[in-house]
């Protein structure tokens, strides 16, 4: 196996004992991405330039024994929703097309500060509103594992690209499941961590009070290794929380006896695919193997996650795309009227899901439907948390399935956004909870798609997430059919 | 029935910006006057991923506001969105703050009227301005983010004149406050007014009409007796006042429709998900100093001997108060100074307060002079005027104009000696019993002098020789 092809972690070790150079990992990375993006578009565009400056620079940082740590050389990429200073930032809409940043967003600075190499921008859902990467105005992402399906979104380019082994680590943020349930669909590792833990400043908002950036790679190590480097207070987003970050990697081997895992009923019902909770099963079983102990548990408003979510996150980004409006920056239209440059400009700019969005979010917030929606909304949503500090008063966390399904087919749920928002029924809870959620993959549908196990912890507390997912990761991380010349 | 007939139901929504350094969510420059969208950052123009965070002195600002006005002040209140489109306001929503504001409650005593209740003071940030230019609109983002409190009063109002008293003290006390400049040209300090009219009698209020673009205190009071009388019309005519905003046209006089019930913005209130809420303790709160409010200088004033109506001109602008203080010595004395030469030297010119060189203490100096007979009061006030344009020490202006009193007895007593001989009519007369001669032998013996001589040390002299 060549270097490039190792899970991020022993990437990391093998940059430190200098076995591998940040230029050639690079290379390999670059090299990868021209053989194999043209049948995935996991990428919207490269900086090879910059990223060759960045190795350069970490590689005689190595050569005098002055590397910054263990993310040093490490090749990442990010989801196109991270404003990138001089690079073009789009969130995947047209309305943004051409639009460069001035500035980095706070997870950008941090991993330049810790020696990342940043190779490029991941392609997405427009706004990061899908679970496909189909709304991409830009086209979607091809699943590695099987091309004609899509890895999930709203994060697919991050996870795919993961899976590919185009990049060790990606980041991607999650608003209702967008950096778990691609990494179930591609087979790799997705944290979602507390809200607050991770700054959003500069990450192109979707829904203020659920976005969370997050990091995938192949191991759950490499996972916490991303996340030590970004994670922290940042006086520019009031939400972030000012916790000491602990380092994330140092507790993973602890193992896990004597953490009492909750199963929780309502997550194992209608609608979920047998093979799914087949392996999920098996991971359970995997982690009682090691000395958890595991209970099955109710989160009885968990069914409401769904409706309560879709009117909490349309009613936000119904508002925080309404800088969208063509005076300042991104797509105009050309029209007489200010009135008509407005509705000309966003008509043509976002795509359908987008407005469908913005439409319910407006309705919802409308004066004489706020408290029938929007207020109801927040209700449920304290009801939801309230299920899971009770359910944390005996158990260290909740085991789920990630997503119901395996990777559907391209064009499978366009037609039926109802269909799509479901795909995310397990994993929105957590976000409306504010909880820290990690997929790890356990194991493969008949048809060789990967499955994802879902971990929901306590606020904050990912470090026991870590450890629990640590140990109920497979042992290897085997390569797509892509990777092993016979793709389809 | 007349205008008589009807009671107007009048109140104002003020929005000052706040004197802070930096804007309320970043740390943008407030000044007023750059060039256009040179005071901008990634927050204020509202870029994609930008984050507010909060300045705290605009926070205490507006506590400093809720202490003057005797409001309860939150624990916590919380920051709303609040949605609208237009091109100057780059988010497409305003952060302000809706149903939990950090001030409510409160009144703001006005002179010579009563005590004026308010419903709440809350913060939010200013939008930036759009400017026609030719063919098109441009938008400047300078002014985007700069703070604003929103004291918004209660309807107590009953006429243009009281809203327009209630404006000036709500005003002065801010000034007092050293939290806004209180200027309605520049638009920092900015009135709304509902206004509505009933029946006198008549319980129910009457259909509540906006009024905007009010920018100086003359246009308060003409905007509302207008729509005073505008609605009293329509109601005499048999017609319903519609509820709607207008705009102040201050050329014609008039107000103008400007949209209907109908056409009024849903503006989708919804809590800031990107702010905390506002945590303001009680220990924050108490360690906000409140300075002297404009009655209590007033009281102190009338106290220290200042007569009323000298006491009203200097609280009636700060800035006299302080050089009031400043120059110090007999207060009374003080006040005719600062109402007197001071503020004259000041209409004159239109001098700027803060570019004004000369140290008031200096003025006790000037007294000084005069109380020894030193310089004449005529040469007094010549002194008061030279330091006010040109802070030179008063001794200095004295002996560089010649200003300086004769009141040496052998000196005046050749004058007066050379007088009487010069006139022996006058002197016969005076003996015979025209005593108002005297004013005519001091006016010879001061041309002799050149004006500088003591009139009192003359007068005596002349007295003393005429017998």
């Amino acid at each position: 196996m060549t270097a490039d092809l190792l899970p991020l972690s022993r990437l990391s070790s093998a940059l430190l004992s200098r076995e591998v150079s940040p230029e050639a990992l690079l290379e390999a990375s670059l090299a990868r991405i021209r053989a194999l993006d043209g049948k995935l578009h996991a990428f919207l565009r490269l900086s090879e330039e910059e990223a060759r400056a960045a190795a350069r620079a970490s590689g005689q940082r190595h050569a005098r024994g002055q590397a910054l740590g263990p993310l040093d050389g490490v090749p990442v990429a990010l989801k196109d929703i991270f404003c990138t200073a001089g690079v073009e930032t789009t969130a995947g809409s047209k309305i943004l097309r051409g639009y460069v940043p001035p500035y980095d967003a706070t997870v950008v600075r941090k991993l330049k500060e810790a020696g990342g190499v940043i190779v490029g921008k991941l392609n997405m859902d427009e706004f990061a509103m899908g679970s496909s990467t189909e709304n991409s105005a830009f086209g979607p992402t091809m699943n590695p594992w099987d091309l004609s399906r899509t890895p999930g979104g709203s994060s697919g380019g991050s996870a795919a690209a993961v899976a590919a082994r185009m990049v060790p680590g990606a980041f991607g943020t999650d608003t209702g499941g967008s950096i778990r349930q691609p990494a179930a669909l591609v087979g790799c590792a997705g944290l979602k961590p507390t809200y607050g833990r991770v700054s959003r400043f500069g990450v192109i908002a979707f829904a203020s009070s659920l976005d969370q950036v997050g990091p995938f790679a192949q191991d759950v190590r490499g996972v916490a290794l991303l996340l030590s480097a970004v994670a922290g207070y940042d006086e520019n987003d009031q939400t972030s929380s000012t916790r000491p970050v602990p380092d994330y990697a140092a507790a993973l081997d602890q193992g896990v006896r004597g953490l009492r895992i909750g199963v929780p009923r309502e997550y194992f019902g209608e609608g979920l695919s047998p093979e799914v909770e087949k392996a999920v099963r098996t991971g359970i079983e995997k982690l009682r193997g090691q000395g958890c102990e595991v209970k099955e548990i109710s989160l009885p408003n968990s069914p409401h996650a769904i409706a309560t979510y879709y009117i909490v996150a349309t009613a936000e980004a119904s508002s925080n795309l309404a800088r969208y409006d063509g005076v300042r920056y991104g797509h105009r239209a050309r029209a007489g009227q200010l009135l008509e440059m407005y509705e000309r400009t966003r008509a043509e700019g976002f795509g359908a899901e987008v407005k469908r969005r913005i439409m319910l979010g407006t309705y919802a917030l409308s004066a004489g439907y706020y408290d029938a929606y929007y207020l109801r909304a927040q209700k449920v949503r304290t009801l939801i948390r309230r299920d899971f500090e009770r359910a944390f008063e005996s158990v260290d966390a909740v085991l789920s399935p990630t997503s119901p399904t395996t990777a559907f087919r391209l064009g499978e749920k366009m037609d039926d956004p109802l269909a799509m928002y479901l795909s995310d029924v397990y994993t929105v809870p957590a976000n409306l909870a504010g909880l820290p959620g990690i997929s790890v993959p356990c194991g493969f549908d008949p048809g060789g798609l990967p499955i994802g196990l879902q971990l929901i912890g306590k606020p904050f507390d990912e470090e026991t997430l870590l450890r629990l997912a640590r140990a109920a990761e497979p042992a290897e991380h085997p390569l797509p059919p892509l990777l092993q010349g016979r793709a389809p | 029935m007349s205008v008589a007939d009807f009671e107007p139901v009048i109140g104002l929504e003020v929005h000052a910006q706040l004197l802070t350094r930096s804007k309320i969510f970043c740390g943008c420059s407030t000044r007023f006057g750059a060039a256009p969208n040179t005071q901008v950052c990634p927050v204020c123009l509202g870029l994609p991923g930008a984050l507010p965070a909060l300045n705290k002195a605009a926070v205490e600002m507006a506590i400093k506001a809720g202490k003057a006005f005797g409001c309860r002040i939150a624990e916590r209140s919380i920051w709303a969105r609040k949605n609208y489109f237009y091109p100057d306001l780059p988010k497409g929503y305003q952060i302000s703050q809706y149903e939990l504001p950090i001030c409510s409650g409160g009144a703001v005593p006005v002179p010579g009227l009563r005590k004026v209740g308010l419903t709440r003071i809350h913060l939010e940030e200013d939008a930036g301005k759009n400017v026609h230019a030719g063919e098109g609109s441009e938008v400047d983002l300078n002014r985007s983010g700069v703070p604003l409190i929103e004291i918004v009063g209660e309807p107590e109002l009953r006429s243009a004149e009281e809203a327009s008293e209630y404006l000036k003290a709500l005003r002065l006390t801010l000034l007092y406050l050293g939290i806004n400049d209180g200027n309605l040209e520049e638009g920092s300090f900015r009135c709304d007014a509902n206004v509505s009219v009933r029946r006198k009698g008549a319980q129910a209020l009457g259909t509540r009409v906006e009024l905007k673009n009010i920018n100086s205190f003359r246009f308060v009071r003409q905007a509302i007796e207008h729509e005073i009388a505008r609605q009293v019309e329509v109601l005499e005519g048999g017609g319903k006042v519609a509820q709607e905003t207008r705009l102040f046209d201050s050329a014609q006089g008039v107000t103008r429709s400007m949209r209907s019930k109908e056409e009024a913005n849903d503006y989708r209130y919804f809590p800031e998900p990107d702010l905390q809420p506002l945590l303001v303790s009680r220990e924050w709160a108490e360690s906000v100093r409140v300075p002297r409010l404009p009655q209590e200088v007033m009281d102190d004033l009338v106290a220290a001997g200042v007569p009323a109506a000298d006491a009203r001109t200097l609280v009636n602008d700060p800035r006299l108060v302080e050089v009031h203080r400043r120059v110090g010595g007999d207060p009374k004395r003080a006040a005719l100074f600062v109402v007197g030469e001071f503020s004259r030297a000041l209409n004159e010119k239109e001098a700027d307060l803060a570019a004004l060189k000369f140290d008031p203490a200096l003025v006790r100096e000037v007294w000084r002079l005069q109380d020894s007979s030193a310089i004449s009061s005529t040469a007094a006030r010549e002194v008061l005027a030279e330091l006010i344009r040109t802070g030179e020490a008063p001794e200095a202006i004295v002996e560089r104009k010649g200003l300086a009193q004769v009141s040496d007895a052998g000196a005046l007593e050749a004058v007066v000696d050379a007088v009487i001989a010069r006139n022996p009519a006058e002197v016969a007369r005076y003996k015979g019993g025209k005593a108002n001669l005297l004013g005519f032998f001091v006016g010879q013996a001061m041309k002799e002098l050149k004006g500088k001589g003591n009139p009192g040390a003359l007068n005596a002299l002349f007295r003393k020789k005429l017998g």
